[in-house]
């Protein structure tokens, strides 16, 4: 009995953290940046999904489609509106860029939501660089549409000539804080609501030790679920608003007067 | 694992900086796993890796093939449309069409009849004419044989008259002058007739 008791207090220590460790897949080496991890395994399902779902789905290209074709298809027809309603047709240039993003976040966000699953976007380095790629592409295209007319982006030329200056200087700072807040905004997103149902999950085995756990148990497992329906929410909207922000970003470069 | 996690607890973050490491001695994480810089470089390249991975799949089989089966069937869309519009065109025609000959059928139909009427009513007036002719024809052959038979009724009577006169006459004691006999009834059958 008094190792039990001792157990009830060693499986109330709160790890909701551990979830998002990248660990090796063979052995305990150290991570060097080749070596198989965790990371490699899900990013891998991720590739596998957006193959079975794409490619396997679209296998009978038929005129009346099939479920998963019908799948396919909506998540075509959702990104190429989202692109042509938000940046115009020039954007449709860049419809593929876009959609690797779009099916890359969707799927890592669903799969990270399966039990034990390691959620890949749930990681700073995984959006920041997504942010970086956006970041950089955009500033890179709009220099290379408008050259110097793409600085005309930070000159609100609609604002009273005296307030342009510090408009400028917010606008610059904006524009230098965009990758932040959309990195930050998945990976926070992600991580939170993970993290939040690892520690619901701590308290439902309380049943097993005590007598409170008669209440918390049930409690917890129902909070469990809510979140849960929650996360497959929050999974389809981070992805969407990812998308749709780098289509607004995109926007900017094409056109950038105001 | 009591010990261990103690242990944890009472690890300084001098001792992980020099370390360098984000995992505890328990094997639990360090602080936030996602900002140890340790596993930054693994995180980036399978990311990268993946990306191409994702990119190359899409721009050469997925988008392609759903781009083709989105226009195959706008296509067929189209194309049923129109089709259904020549159809209905052409029920429209057979209609029309059809209402046509059913006209022209009436009225053939209605200019045989009047036909066969006129041709009954030509045959009906031939076979009154024919039977007013005979009846006519039979009427004056009557007529005749009746204007026969009064004409010797007549001439009977005139001479029935004449004899009965004569013997009366006669009877009567008188000497029967049989031209005055005859004249007188003659005379007397002019005057009652």
């Amino acid at each position: 009995m008094a190792t039990e008791a001792h157990g009830a207090e060693d499986s109330l220590a709160f790890h909701p953290m551990d979830q998002f460790m990248v660990k090796p897949l063979f052995g305990d080496g150290a991570v060097a940046w080749y070596t198989p991890t965790n990371v490699t395994l899900w990013m891998a399902l991720t590739v596998l999904c957006v193959i079975l779902l794409l490619v396997i789905g679209t296998r009978r290209r038929a005129v009346i489609p099939t479920r998963s074709q019908s799948i396919a298809e909506m998540a075509y027809g959702l990104v190429h509106k989202m692109i042509e309603d938000v940046c115009g047709k020039d954007g449709l240039k860049y419809f593929p860029y876009i959609m690797t993003l779009f099916m890359f976040i969707l799927l890592a966000n669903m799969l990270g939501l399966l039990p034990y699953a390691f959620t890949t976007t749930s990681h700073l380095a995984v959006t920041v660089v997504l942010a970086l790629f956006v970041f950089i592409s955009v500033t890179v295209i709009g220099f290379v549409k408008n050259g110097a007319h793409f600085l005309e982006l930070f000159w609100v030329s609609s604002a009273p000539l005296a307030l342009r200056p510090i408009l400028a200087l917010i606008e610059v700072i904006s524009y230098f804080v965009r990758p932040v807040s959309h990195s930050i905004r998945l990976m926070g997103n992600m991580m939170a609501g993970h993290a939040v149902i690892k520690v619901f999950a701590a308290f439902a085995p309380l049943i097993l030790f005590s007598a409170v756990g008669i209440a918390v148990t049930p409690l917890s497992i129902l909070a469990i679920t809510a979140i849960y329906a929650l996360e497959l929410l929050v999974a389809f909207i981070q992805a969407y608003v990812f998308t749709i922000l780098t289509c607004v970003y995109l926007k900017d470069a094409l056109h950038p007067s105001h | 694992m009591a010990t261990e996690n103690s242990v944890a607890e009472h690890v300084s973050p001098a001792d992980i900086e020099a370390a360098g490491r984000c995992v505890g001695p328990d094997g639990g994480a360090i602080g936030m796993p996602q900002l140890c810089f340790d596993w930054f470089p693994n995180q980036i390249f399978w990311l990268l890796v993946t990306l191409v991975a994702i990119y190359f799949v899409l721009s050469r089989i997925a988008l392609p093939r759903i781009a083709a089966v989105l226009a195959e069937r706008s296509g067929t869309i189209t194309n049923d449309i129109a089709a259904a519009e020549e159809f209905k065109m052409k029920a429209a025609e057979a209609e029309k069409a059809y209402e046509k000959a059913l006209a022209d059928a009436r009225a053939e139909a209605q200019a045989i009849a009047a036909d066969a009427k006129a041709e009954v009513q030509k045959e009906v007036d031939a076979a009154i004419a024919k039977a007013d002719a005979e009846i006519a024809a039979r009427t004056s052959e009557a007529e005749a044989k009746i204007a026969e038979i009064r004409e010797g009724a007549l001439a009977s009577a005139e001479e029935v008259a004449k004899d009965t006169a004569g013997e009366i006459v006669a009877a009567l004691g008188g000497k029967a002058d049989a031209k005055a006999v005859n004249a007188a009834v003659e005379a007397r059958l002019k005057g009652a007739s």
